[in-house]
């Protein structure tokens, strides 16, 4: 259906309803800080971002109502930050490495946080 | 020396700086939607790169680092008498930035049907709530520096690239959340002054404001995965 340009009046129940879906899944990733460190929680804390992202995103930055050349122009570019994550996850891990050749392991004696 | 050009349909092209602006648009719009709201999206863009260099140069630091990276879950605990609750003050920030959110989105529709008391209320609901979230990241600040002794080139609990990471990353979020809060109020008083309504009831800068508002949500989204969960 066309649409007056820029115009983004949508019904009042999407956004209770992405409001709702907000908190739920908040809960949720607050919830992940309870359970055992592993593949799961991190699968879980990563699920728990992107949903929420991308309800944020698509609903209320309107993003799903704009023409396809704004939602590419916008969203494709950060794409590439992808390569930017990879390339200094190899450097990191070459750091560390390099560190415990030269150095040894970690002699820092960590203190508990006090509240 | 550039000259005026006459194109192949008779068009007359103007030389100097306007025809640069001239050839590169063509008088054509590529994005249709209000200006100032493409100018947003694009500003926007460029402030997800900000924050991806500084969550990714995080990442490198904490997986070079031979030091054992404070628990970021007993770091942020907080006590209110008893056992200390894990990460509780952060998980209330991120409840009052997406009630902000919320707060927005329907200042923006809001502002779609012409109410101005409405749109002009639920932008100065989002604006306090902004600014109670600056308010407890001072506190967390505080409470960090003073009782737990985190600086930017140490911390007793872990590597020192903890202190700068936190520091740098809530600070340059939290500085975000101010100036929206600040964006937020100078809109909300021009809603009040009826400046929108006399434009003939075009509330687009409320949308595009919002914009700004759900960006500073969104980063928060992605903060509070990285720093304070992973």
């Amino acid at each position: 259906m066309a649409s007056q340009e820029g115009h983004q009046e949508h019904p009042l129940k999407i956004y209770w309803i992405m409001w709702g879906a907000l908190f739920v899944l908040s809960g949720f990733s607050y919830w992940t800080d309870f359970w055992d460190d592993g593949p799961l929680r991190t699968g879980a804390i990563l699920l728990f971002m992107m949903l929420k992202a991308a309800g944020i995103v698509a609903i209320f930055m309107h993003m799903a109502w704009e023409r396809l050349a704004l939602q590419l122009a916008i969203l494709l570019p950060p794409i590439f930050v992808i390569v930017f994550i990879a390339i200094m996850a190899i450097e990191g891990d070459y750091t560390f490495l390099t560190r415990i050749e030269f150095f040894g392991e970690s002699d820092f004696v960590p203190q508990v946080p006090h509240h | 020396m550039s000259e005026a050009v006459v194109t192949s349909t008779g068009e007359v092209m103007p030389d100097g700086l306007k025809g640069v602006v001239t050839d590169f648009s063509s008088d054509k719009q590529s994005f249709h939607t209000p200006w100032g709201k493409a100018m947003m999206w694009i500003f926007l863009l460029s402030d997800t790169f900000i924050f991806s260099c500084f969550l990714i140069s995080y990442m490198t630091v904490r997986m070079s680092t031979a030091d054992p990276w404070p628990n970021p879950s007993e770091v942020f605990a907080l006590s209110f008498g008893g056992e200390p609750i894990p990460l509780i003050l952060i998980a209330i920030m991120t409840f009052i930035l997406i009630t902000s959110s919320g707060t927005m989105a329907l200042a923006v529709n809001m502002g779609y049907r012409k109410d101005k008391t409405k749109t002009f209320w639920l932008i100065v609901a989002t604006a306090v709530l902004g600014a109670s979230f600056v308010g407890m990241q001072a506190f967390e600040w505080t409470k960090l520096i003073v009782d737990e002794g985190v600086r930017p080139w140490s911390n007793p609990m872990g590597a020192a690239q903890f202190g700068s990471s936190f520091f740098m990353i809530t600070g340059f979020h939290g500085m975000h959340v101010t100036g929206g809060v600040i964006y937020l109020l100078w809109v909300a008083f021009r809603v009040r002054a009826g400046v929108y309504e006399r434009r003939g009831g075009n509330y687009e800068i409320v949308e595009i404001a919002g914009l700004y508002w759900h960006f500073v949500d969104l980063v928060w989204v992605f903060i509070f995965a990285f720093f304070y969960l992973w």
